[in-house]
């Protein structure tokens, strides 16, 4: 392995210092949810200590504290996505929030029916049902791009459903269920020589790699913070200023208005528009946290690590006998979705949970991707830069006994 | 390397599994029920023949983990013979002691099913050994359509 400092960040996170079962816990969960360093923990802590009050709306000095320190992160988002203006980070809850943010309030104003919708076959649900439920109220169309048994787009059918008739292109950067990274880049170019709008769901990409929204020319890129180090109620919706611009309210209430009367209300600017009521003040303030520790370590430096993780994994899978991958695309993230014959996943999680391993077990909110390989669920195995190749080796040991468990 | 497991994963349990008891179809039956877990997107169908009010014979089909399996395993071989009312109060017992109180769970009086037990020590679980109880439980009721664990 590269000499990455692993053993150095192993200890700034300190649930990974817990035993479960009386166990060292291995957490191979990441792409669920991923565990925080302490100077993210520390920062929570700090703000409700010391630097808590509400945000935007005090004269005094608690609350401009507090307001000071809630903007600096949406500064340190727009650097980490190299957004061209901090006021096209919208804060959300998550990725779910951002991708019904866009759907309703740009979807029900630009979007019509007979219209299409483009999805891919390897979607999380929350990029699936609020384009179902958009659909339902206009009288769109959802297509849906297919993929190859690898788990790969077929780019082909891509270009053949992107027509005239495509009014946005929704699509995950990496696959929760899979781990395939897709050709956003080129999707994205291709969506733009017709006019379509891309929305990219960046929930899993996000922490495993450096993303920069205008070398991508995303219109719109959302992702969550509990996936990427930080705390969850807090998420982010990047989108280009004009379209954000055209686009009205999602949620009505205070903080999003530059003035009310009973007759009529006047909304504010961006990014105010989108932020109805009190928001996740600390939270917000722990994901910059979050950002500075990933800057410091680096994101291509965790790349490269992780890739080394997955190959090492992969290799090591592919010698088990009656193991099969679950998607096996050529660029692929820290992802290791398997089956075993005869063997269902949510015994697969108990035994590994008895050995203090934390996988998921189960469709991974993928139900259309489970139905495609003709899988009830299968097992994942989800890498952060926090893993090690000793806690893959102890994967796989586990796998092998509880193969040998179920003869 | 298992050994905290042995409550939760019997033996009965990894033969039931290897090899499940009435696994087939029953055609025509006289009830016909489908059961869903929709947290690990199990399913099963159930199917009972009936003889006035009693059931005299039990079958299923469909995939699941190994609880689930041996759990709709050892339920069919059991509820044979069973009138309705029955196989009802097995499935209150049956309920109770997966996911009651510790002190009202009779196990003697659960007989093989009593290798079900040790879920109760994993609430993920739990659904996993109830779900076929529930199907039961509906076609008991007659519901003809479809059972969620939810
Ligand atoms: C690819 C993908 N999209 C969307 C989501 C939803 O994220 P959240 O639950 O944080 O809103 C997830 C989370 O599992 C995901 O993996």
């Amino acid at each position: 392995m590269t000499n990455f400092p692993v053993e150095k960040i192993r200890a700034d996170f300190p649930i990974l210092a817990e035993t479960i079962r009386n166990k060292p816990l291995v957490y191979l969960d990441n792409a669920a949810t991923c565990q925080k360093p302490q100077s993210v923990i520390d920062s929570l802590v700090h703000v409700y200590a010391h630097e808590y009050a509400n945000v935007h709306r005090g004269v005094h000095t608690l609350s401009v504290r507090a307001t000071d320190k809630y903007e600096s992160t949406r500064e340190k988002v727009r650097s980490f996505i190299n957004a061209a203006s901090d006021k096209e980070i919208i804060f959300v809850r998550g990725t779910t929030e951002a991708i019904n943010l866009v759907a309703q309030s740009y979807g029900r104003t630009n979007i019509q029916a007979g219209d299409e919708i483009l999805i891919s076959a390897m979607e999380h649900h929350s990029n699936i049902v609020p384009w179902q439920m958009l659909c339902e109220q206009t009288g769109a169309v959802l297509k849906v791009i297919p993929m190859t048994t690898q788990g790969e787009l077929i780019y082909e059918e891509f270009e053949r459903l992107l027509t005239p008739k495509t009014k946005l292109l929704a699509v995950v950067h990496m696959s929760n269920a899979l781990g395939t990274i897709n050709p956003v880049k080129r999707m994205i170019d291709a969506a733009h020589a017709l006019d379509v709008p891309v929305l990219i769901d960046g929930a899993q990409a996000i922490p495993h790699m450096s993303v920069d929204v205008q070398a991508l020319d995303c219109d719109f890129y959302v992702f969550s913070g509990h996936k990427l180090y930080g705390p969850a109620g807090i998420g982010v919706l990047y989108g280009k200023q004009a379209l954000l611009e055209a686009m009205p309210p999602y949620h009505g209430g205070g903080d999003m208005i530059k003035r009310v009367t009973f007759e009529k209300s006047e909304y504010a600017g961006l990014p105010n528009k989108f932020e109805a009521g009190t928001p996740s003040i600390a939270d917000g303030i722990a994901l910059g946290a979050a950002i500075d520790y990933l800057t410091a370590v680096g994101m291509d430096t965790i790349a490269a690590y992780e890739a080394e993780l997955l190959a090492y994994a992969t290799e090591q899978a592919k010698q088990i006998k009656g193991l099969k991958l679950i998607g096996e695309a050529a660029e692929k993230g820290a992802i290791l979705s398997f089956v075993l014959d005869h063997i269902h996943p949510h015994d697969i999680g108990t035994m590994l949970d008895s050995l203090g391993i934390a996988i998921r077990a189960g469709h991974h909110c993928a139900m259309p991707v489970m139905d495609f390989y003709g899988v009830p669920a299968t097992a994942r195995a989800s890498f952060a830069m926090y893993n090690t190749k000793q806690e893959i080796d102890f994967l796989m040991q586990g796998i092998q006994s509880l193969i040998e468990v179920f003869g | 390397m298992f050994e905290e497991l042995r409550d939760l994963y019997q033996e009965v349990i990894f033969d039931h599994n290897r090899n499940p008891r009435n696994f087939r179809i029953i055609d025509p039956s006289d009830r016909k029920v489908d059961g869903f877990n929709p947290l690990c997107g199990d399913r099963l169908t159930l199917f009972l023949k009936m003889d006035g009010d009693v059931i005299v014979d039990a079958s299923f089909q469909g995939s699941g983990c190994a609880i689930s399996t041996a759990s709709v395993s050892l339920m069919t071989e059991i509820i044979k013979g069973k009138t309705l009312t029955e196989a009802e109060t097995l499935f209150k017992q049956f309920h109770e002691m997966t996911t009651g109180k510790e002190e009202h769970i009779d196990l003697e009086a659960m007989g093989k099913l009593a290798v079900l037990a040790g879920v109760r020590e994993y609430p993920a679980r739990v659904k996993c050994a109830t779900l076929a109880w529930h199907t039961l439980d509906a076609a008991l009721k007659n519901a003809a359509a479809s059972v969620s664990t939810e």
